[in-house]
């Protein structure tokens, strides 16, 4: 391993001087791949154990630790500024770090793209959809496509709630939260039509004290099962555990935290796209600048059924489940928004990865909410 | 669910019932400010002893299952907070509030470099005490479920009121805080009260932030006090130095924090960013209106740095 990166630094070097040792140091980083040699770097925001975005990575990255032949070093709460530039090049040159996910938004432009131009034989990976063409060739994206997951929880939730009120504790009111409200509003209401999905926007990603609130608000204007998406649902699902409501989860596993209540959650299955990655370097393949997905390829999961989820809403939802893995729409008009405008029209529908789903900026009817 | 269902009603509940929860924190902290203020000096740092607090306590709870004396660690590390500050202002020619600074950034910094393996763990958490058994509302039930902390809370308030009038410790604070030149010519240590005062203010800002961590939102996590503890500063300003009014003012500021939710679980869902605001919003305008450049402010102790 040593005299591996004591190889690799002093083609580093040549790169820097010509373009003739960039190409000789990709060679010699796929052969050496080839003898089973990966480390990976992972790089959290926050605290690995928050029972949200950043566990879900780390649980991955423990999964991926198991892999014979692969190395992971991790470092957490690095702030979104220059210090994630300087925790990459430390990675690379101390630990000989091959690939690096960084997997936070913000460490994107400029730190990661930076320092890819400048390790051009390093392979980045970022947990955003940034990646555009005119990127550094070496970095790239991966990402879930979550509002999935949120959907099946809207499933299990519908036929879990006596109320027909549901309620979801929101951070920011932009497009990938509006979408995870929605497709649970969607799944709630397909096997539910009298349910109704309460939102209260926070304004942040991690304030717990509003969060707290906003739980207490939701369940005290009749909401008996209690979502959400924000950094951290630790919060959220104990305080609706300890007022007796159900809970669904969101990012990663929070089952533990509600035993009387789970439902389900929507998870992230980061591991698919990590071993995915490990497999081809392994192998010496190219890695894809660009990949997203969701049920049918196995990126989004969710928790298994907790003791809040009654029998109809655990069929329900696993027939849910093999529906999203044959990719069928539940974006299927006709459709209103929640102010009564038509958003999808009669007889057309939006597929799993349709880019309309990316870009939405309303809430469905049945949600009792606003988004300014 | 109909009879349940309060519709509007529900948001001055709501406000009470967020005022009660949110609302002991603030009343700690500030009645930690109250004490240091009244003998004279200002520790900023109390937002670092809260947020420190919080960790000791969270983590104390679970590593010994007693949530009790989980905030007796909160409160000691908090003391242990308040005599750092106590001591170092001791020293010549040092500003109290660079040092509150100071604190406040190493209270934030070592409690999460110690809380880092507390995240994950659940600790036991502080019982509560229903109030609201008269009532078959579910609202009001959970309004009138109340910590004892938040009862200690009002009952410290007004000893501390009564103290500061009618016992001679009440009187010793209040002269070094007023006029330092009169405590030395009694024969008391200006130094040594006001040391004492931080002290103990530090041991009820450690006790607020196991509040948040052991009650009420009941986690430890990084972003937990999001200045809570700078705001039960201004607060004390605003309750012109008197316990009673910090109590006051603490469930206005708790009040204001549980606006925002509560209207949208009414479904006035419009303009929440400005709702959420609401607590920052008071303050400021509390600032404003307390503050003129043509007079100190009427019961201020004259001996603070910012009114000298």
């Amino acid at each position: 391993m040593s005299a591996f990166t004591v190889s690799r630094r002093t083609l580093l070097k040549s790169a820097a001087i010509g373009s003739l040792g960039l190409t000789t140091g990709l060679l010699t980083r796929g052969s050496a791949q080839a003898a089973g040699d990966l480390t990976i770097g992972i790089i959290y925001v926050g605290s690995r154990d928050d029972f949200g975005w950043n566990q879900a990575h780390a649980v991955a990255a423990k999964a991926l630790a198991a892999v014979p032949g692969v190395k992971v070093v991790e470092e957490e709460n690095v702030p979104e500024t220059i210090a994630v530039a300087k925790t990459m090049e430390s990675m690379i040159e101390l630990d000989g770090a091959n690939l690096i996910f960084a997997t936070s938004f913000g460490y994107y432009a400029p730190f990661m793209v930076d320092t890819a131009k400048k390790y051009p034989d390093v392979q980045f990976r970022h947990a955003a959809p940034l990646w555009k063409d005119g990127d550094p060739k070496n970095a790239g994206s991966y990402f879930g496509y979550l509002d999935q997951a949120h959907y099946i929880d809207g499933v299990a939730a519908g036929l879990s709630t006596k109320s027909n009120k549901l309620g979801f504790v929101a951070a920011k009111p932009i497009s990938s939260v509006l979408s995870n409200i929605n497709s649970f509003t969607l799944g709630a209401r397909k096997v539910n039509p009298n349910a109704t999905v309460q939102v209260i926007f926070t304004g942040d990603w991690s304030l717990p004290v509003r969060e707290a609130e906003a739980t207490n608000a939701l369940i005290d204007a009749g909401c008996d099962v209690i979502t959400c998406h924000v950094d951290s649902p630790k919060t959220v699902i104990q305080n609706a555990e300890a007022k007796g409501a159900k809970t669904c989860g969101h990012n990663a596993s929070q089952a533990a935290l509600a035993p009387k209540g789970f439902i389900t959650g929507a998870e992230y299955k980061w591991e698919t796209i990590y071993k995915q990655y490990a497999d081809t370097l392994a192998k010496g393949g190219e890695l894809p600048n660009f990949i997203s997905g969701g049920y049918d390829v196995d990126f989004v999961q969710n928790t298994p059924y907790g003791a809040g989820a009654t029998p109809e809403a655990i069929a329900a939802a696993d027939a849910a489940k093999a529906d999203l893995r044959a990719k069928k729409a539940y974006y299927v008009g006709p459709l209103k928004d929640n102010t009564g405008k038509e958003v999808i029209a009669a007889g057309v529908e939006h597929a799993p990865y349709d880019p309309w789903i990316d870009n939405i900026n309303f809430l469905v009817e049945g949600v009792v909410g606003s988004i300014t | 669910m109909n009879e349940t269902d309060i519709g509007a009603y529900g948001v001055p509940l709501a406000m009470l019932a967020g005022a009660i929860r949110v609302s002991t924190p603030f009343l700690f902290v500030s009645l930690g400010e109250c004490l240091t203020e009244k003998s004279g000096r200002i520790n900023l740092g109390l937002e670092g002893t809260l947020v420190f607090g919080a960790m000791s306590g969270y983590a104390i709870s679970y590593l010994t299952g007693s949530p009790w004396l989980g905030v007796l660690a909160a409160g000691i590390s908090g003391c242990f907070f308040g005599a750092i500050h106590g001591y170092i202002c001791k020293l010549p020619k040092v500003n109290d509030i660079a040092i509150g600074i100071a604190m406040m950034l190493f209270g934030t910094g070592l409690a999460f470099f110690f809380g880092k393996p507390f995240i994950q763990p659940q600790a036991p958490h502080l019982p509560s005490i229903s109030l609201g058994f008269w009532s078959d509302l579910p609202q009001v039930q959970s309004a009138l479920s109340i910590n004892p902390l938040f009862l200690v809370g009002i009952v410290l308030a007004v000893f501390m009121w009564w103290a500061f009038k009618n016992t001679r410790w009440g009187l010793i604070i209040r002269m070094t805080g007023d006029s330092a030149p009169a405590a030395l010519a009694m024969g008391y240590s200006v130094d040594w009260v006001r040391f004492l005062a931080t002290t103990v203010g530090g041991f009820f800002a450690g006790v607020g932030g196991a509040f948040l961590s052991l009650y009420y939102p009941g986690a430890w996590s990084e972003g937990l006090s999001s200045g809570q503890g700078l705001m039960a500063v201004a607060l004390v300003i605003f309750a012109r130095w008197n316990p009673l009014a910090c109590f006051g003012a603490a469930l206005l500021f708790g009040a204001a924090g549980a606006l925002g939710p509560a209207l949208q679980s009414v479904g006035i869902t419009q303009g929440y960013y400005f709702f959420n605001a609401a607590p920052y919003l008071l303050t400021l305008f509390i600032m404003i209106a307390s503050v003129s450049p043509k007079r100190s402010l009427k019961g201020a102790p004259g001996e603070l740095s910012i009114t000298k």
